[in-house]
C-alpha cells in the first residue's frame, strides 16, 4: 500500500516538474519572438512568378510585398516614404541620381549577409532589357545605361541617364535580390519567406528568422508564425469561407457583400473611404474609325461630352449602384491621393437643363422627346461594358435612363472582355465604353501611358502621330514637364493643370471612385485597413492572430 | 396523368394570360427606376420589391415572362421547321443526301455552342434597340437549335420511306413532292409536334443561360435570364426569398411543358 502511494507521489511530482518546465519554456518563447498564429487569406489567381522583378499580376505582387525587402517603403496609411533597408537616401537636384545609406548587420533569410553589392546586383537585373521587368520600366527614363556605383558596403549611388519622376518612391516596388545566395529569389529580406507552394491550391509563407526589424519594445518582427494563401478565384466562395472562419481577411469586397456582412457583424467590415480606383466612360474619338461622320463630330466635341457628363447623376450612381460605398468622381485623380489630387476641382453638378443648354449651343434640338443634331440625326449611341460586371451593367442602365430624359437613346451592350478589348484597341468599332481604372501607384508618372497622345493606352484616340487637338498637345507638354522635373512643386503645378484640362475637355467622363472595402476577422489583431494596396495586410509584420 | 396534364395546361394558360396583362397589372412598366427605393423588400407599391437599381420586380417578372413565353415558341417553330426541312428531306431522299445532311448535322452538334453564341453576339452591330436584341437572341437560338430534331426526323423519315404504305403509293405511280407531301409529312407530324414542345423549354433555358452571362436580351428589357442574374450572389439570397420568384416561375413553366408534352408523345406515329 505504502509502495503504491509512494509511486503515485513520485509520478505527481514528475508531472508538476514537467508542467513547470513547459510553462517556463513558453514564457521564454513569448518574450523572445512573440510569434503568434497563422494568418489565412485568399489570392484570387495563381501567382505567375516568385521573381520580384518580373511581377505583373496581383497575386505575385502580394507575395512580393510579404517576402521582399525594399530600400524604402511607402507607408500605406500616411502615404509618406519611410526608410527600410536604406537608413537614409538623397536624390540629386537633377533627379538623375539617388544615393542610399544602407543598414548594416542585415541578413537574407538563408543567412547570406546583405550589402551594397546586392543592391547593385538587383539594379543590374532590374534594368536588363532581356528580363523585361515591368518594375524596371518605371525607371527607363531615357536611352543609356544605369550606373550603380558601390561607395562602400553600406553606401551606393545609382545614376540614371535621364531624370526619373518620383525616383525615390519607385524603389517601394523593388525587392532586393541576393548577389551571392544560391537560392536566388527565394532568399529574401522581407518579413516572410515562401516555404511551400502547391500549384492551384496554396502558397505557404513562414516567418523569416533573419528579418532585421524589431518593434518598439525590441521584440523581433514579424509576430506571425506563418501566412497561408489559398488560391481561390471565386469571390462567392471566398466570402463563404470568411463567414465560416476558414480565412481571416478579405482584402477587397464588393458593396453588396459588405452590407450583408455589416448587417450581421459590423465589427468585421471596414470602409476606408474613396480608393484610387475610378469608373469612367469615354467616347470613340478615333479619326480613322468606321463611325459615321456626324457621330464623329458629336464625340469629338467637348461641349457634347461635357453635356453628357452633366446629364449623368453621379450621386445616384454612388448611392444606388454602390450602396453609398463610392463617391462621385471629380477627375482623373481620386481625392484619396492626398499628394496629387487637385483640390480646386469639384464634382460636375448634375443638371439636365445645363446639359440641354450646352447641347443647344452646339445646334442640337429636342423634338418630340428625341434629341436631334443640326442635320436632323437622332442622337443614338451604344455604351459597351464587360459582361458579368454587375456594377458596370447597372451604371450603364442608370446612365441610359438619365440620358433618355434629355432625349438621347442609349443602347447598353455587354460583351465578353476579349471582344471588348479588341473593339477598343484594334478595330475601334465602338461608340462609347464604360470601364474602370485600377490605380495602384500615386505618382502621376504612372499615368503617362494614358495621357500622352502617342500612347497606345490613350483610350479615346490611341497612338496619335501628333497631338490632334491643342489641349492634347498641352497635356503632352505638361506630362513630360512633370516627368522630367525633380522639383515637387513644379510637378504638382503641371499635373494640377493636366487635371483641369481633363475636366474641361472630358475625354474621360469620370463617374465614381469606389470605396476601399475590406473584411477582417475579429481574431486578427493590429489590422488597420487603408485605401492603398494591400489594404488589409500592409502592416503584416505587426499583425497577430489569436 | 391526365389530371397532371390538365393542371399543367391550366398553369401555362394562367402564366401566359397574366403576362399578357402586364400593361394593366404593372402600368409603370419594367424600366422605370425608383432610385429612392432601390433594393426594397416587397411592399404595397412593389409586390415583389425592387431590383438593385429600383425597378419594380413584379413588373419585370411579368414582362420578362411575356418575352420568354412568346418568343421561345417562335424560336421552337423556326427550329422545328428547319429540322423538318433538313432532317425530313434527308431521310426521305436517303442515300448520299441523307449522309451529307447528317454529316452537316453532326458537325453542328459537335460545335461549342456557348462560345459560338458569344462570338456571334460580339460580331453583331452594337447599336440595336432592346427590342431588336430580343428578336435577334431568339432568332439565333432558333437558327442554331434545329440539329437534334433533324437527326430524329431523318431517322423517322428514313423508316417511313421503306414502309409498306409508301412503297405501295410509289407502286401506284405517286412520287416526288406529292408522295412526300401526302404520305410522308402527315406521318412526321407527331414527331414534329413533340420536337416543337421539347424545344420550347430548352430555348427558355438557353436564353436564361445567355442572360446570366449578360449576352441575351439587352437592358432595360427584362427576360428570365436577366431576372435570374439576381441570384448570382447566393450568399445573400437566403434572406430575400422573393428574389426566387423568377426561378420558381421558370421551374413551374418548364415542368408544365413537360407534363403538357406527354400528351403529344403518346400520339401514334
Amino acid at each position: 500500500m505504502t509502495g503504491l502511494w509512494g509511486r503515485l507521489a513520485v509520478m505527481a511530482a514528475k508531472r508538476k516538474k514537467a508542467s513547470l518546465i513547459a510553462l517556463v519554456s513558453l514564457g521564454l518563447l513569448a518574450s523572445s519572438a512573440m510569434a503568434q498564429g497563422e494568418l489565412r487569406f485568399c489570392l484570387r489567381s495563381e501567382p505567375k512568378t516568385f521573381d520580384p522583378l518580373r511581377v505583373e499580376d496581383d497575386s505575385s505582387a502580394a507575395i512580393r510585398y510579404l517576402t521582399g525587402g525594399v530600400l524604402v517603403r511607402l507607408n500605406r496609411q500616411t502615404q509618406a516614404l519611410e526608410p527600410e533597408l536604406a537608413q537614409s537616401w538623397k536624390v540629386s537636384k537633377d533627379g538623375k541620381e539617388i544615393t542610399f545609406k544602407l543598414r548594416s548587420g542585415v541578413s537574407f533569410s538563408d543567412g547570406t549577409p546583405f550589402s551594397a553589392e546586392d543592391v547593385a546586383y538587383t539594379v543590374k537585373q532590374l534594368m536588363d532589357p532581356a528580363l523585361h521587368s515591368p518594375t524596371g520600366d518605371a525607371f527607363r527614363s531615357g536611352p543609356g545605361d544605369v550606373d550603380a556605383k558601390i561607395i562602400s558596403a553600406t553606401q551606393i549611388s545609382i545614376t540614371f541617364p535621364a531624370p526619373v519622376a518620383g525616383l525615390d518612391r519607385q524603389f517601394d516596388q523593388v525587392a532586393i535580390l541576393s548577389a551571392h545566395s544560391g537560392k536566388k529569389e527565394m532568399a529574401v529580406l522581407g518579413p516572410f519567406m515562401v516555404a511551400d507552394y502547391k500549384p492551384g491550391s496554396t502558397v505557404f509563407l513562414r516567418r523569416n528568422p533573419n528579418y532585421w526589424k524589431t518593434d518598439a519594445k525590441g521584440r523581433k518582427l514579424p509576430y506571425l508564425d506563418s501566412i497561408k494563401l489559398d488560391i481561390q478565384p471565386n469571390r462567392d466562395v471566398e466570402m463563404l469561407r470568411f463567414k465560416r472562419g476558414e480565412i481571416d481577411l478579405i482584402n477587397s469586397i464588393d458593396s453588396e457583400y459588405f452590407d450583408k456582412l455589416a448587417s450581421t457583424s459590423p465589427q468585421l467590415v471596414h470602409d476606408a473611404g474613396p480608393s484610387l480606383d475610378s469608373e469612367q466612360m469615354w467616347f470613340n474619338e478615333v479619326a480613322k474609325s468606321s463611325l459615321r461622320a456626324y457621330k464623329k463630330n458629336w464625340f469629338r466635341s467637348a461641349n457634347f461630352r461635357r453635356a453628357i457628363s452633366q446629364a449623368i447623376n453621379r450621386e445616384d450612381l454612388a448611392r444606388v449602384v454602390f450602396r453609398g460605398h463610392a463617391q462621385p468622381a471629380v477627375g482623373p485623380v481620386s481625392p484619396a491621393n492626398k499628394l496629387w489630387f487637385n483640390a480646386h476641382l469639384k464634382v460636375e453638378p448634375h443638371s439636365q437643363d445645363a446639359a440641354l443648354k450646352a447641347l443647344q449651343s452646339e445646334g442640337f434640338r429636342l423634338e418630340n422627346g428625341t434629341l436631334k443634331d443640326k442635320d436632323g440625326n437622332a442622337v443614338v449611341f451604344s455604351i459597351i461594358t464587360n459582361s458579368g460586371n454587375k456594377y458596370r451593367e447597372r451604371m450603364a442602365t442608370m446612365i441610359q435612363e438619365d440620358l433618355q430624359k434629355i432625349g438621347i437613346q442609349v443602347n447598353v451592350v455587354t460583351l465578353d472582355f476579349p471582344s471588348l478589348i479588341e473593339r477598343m484597341t484594334q478595330t475601334f468599332d465602338y461608340e462609347a465604353i464604360l470601364l474602370g481604372l485600377t490605380n495602384v501607384g500615386l505618382d502621376p508618372s504612372e499615368q503617362m501611358n494614358v495621357w500622352l497622345s502617342s500612347s497606345e493606352n490613350h483610350q479615346w484616340n490611341p497612338s496619335e502621330k501628333a497631338p490632334e487637338t491643342a489641349w492634347e498637345a498641352e497635356i503632352d507638354k505638361l506630362m513630360r514637364a512633370q516627368a522630367s522635373s525633380a522639383d515637387p512643386k513644379k510637378r504638382k503645378e503641371s499635373f494640377d493643370r493636366v487635371q483641369e484640362i481633363a475636366v474641361e475637355q472630358a475625354p474621360f467622363i469620370y463617374l465614381v471612385n469606389r470605396n476601399a472595402l475590406s473584411a477582417v476577422a475579429a481574431s486578427v489583431q493590429g489590422a488597420s485597413p487603408v485605401i492603398l494596396v494591400p489594404q488589409t495586410y500592409w502592416n503584416a509584420e505587426r499583425l497577430t492572430v489569436k | 396523368m391526365r389530371l397532371w396534364r390538365i393542371l399543367a395546361c391550366t398553369l401555362l394558360l394562367l402564366v401566359v394570360s397574366v403576362s399578357l396583362a402586364a400593361n394593366w397589372l404593372a402600368p409603370a412598366g419594367y424600366a422605370k427606376q425608383y432610385r429612392e427605393a432601390a433594393g426594397a423588400a416587397p411592399s404595397h407599391e412593389h409586390w415583389l420589391g425592387t431590383d438593385e437599381i429600383g425597378r419594380d420586380r413584379f413588373a419585370r417578372v411579368l414582362y420578362g415572362t411575356r418575352i420568354s413565353l412568346l418568343l421561345a415558341p417562335a424560336s421552337a417553330l423556326l427550329s422545328t421547321l428547319m429540322a423538318a426541312l433538313v432532317g425530313g428531306l434527308a431521310g426521305y431522299l436517303g442515300g448520299a443526301w441523307a449522309r451529307a445532311a447528317m454529316a452537316v448535322t453532326d458537325l453542328f452538334l459537335s460545335l461549342p455552342w456557348l462560345f459560338l453564341l458569344i462570338t456571334v453576339r460580339a460580331m453583331m452591330p452594337l447599336n440595336v434597340s432592346p427590342l431588336v436584341s430580343v428578336l435577334v437572341t431568339f432568332l439565333m437560338l432558333g437558327l442554331l437549335g434545329w440539329t437534334s430534331a433533324a437527326r430524329v426526323l431523318c431517322s423517322t423519315a428514313g423508316s417511313l420511306r421503306s414502309s409498306d404504305f409508301v412503297r405501295q403509293a410509289r407502286a401506284s405511280g405517286i412520287g416526288g413532292a406529292r408522295l412526300f407531301w401526302i404520305h410522308v409529312l402527315p406521318n412526321l407530324k407527331p414527331v414534329l409536334y413533340a420536337q416543337f414542345w421539347i424545344s420550347i423549354p430548352a430555348f427558355i433555358l438557353s436564353e436564361a443561360n445567355l442572360g446570366i452571362l449578360g449576352l441575351g436580351v439587352a437592358e432595360p428589357m427584362p427576360s428570365w435570364g436577366s431576372l435570374l442574374k439576381e441570384l448570382e450572389g447566393l450568399v445573400s439570397v437566403g434572406e430575400e426569398p422573393w428574389k426566387f420568384v423568377p426561378l420558381v416561375l421558370l421551374v413551374v413553366v418548364v415542368t408544365s411543358f413537360q407534363f403538357a408534352l406527354s400528351k403529344h408523345e403518346e400520339m401514334p406515329a
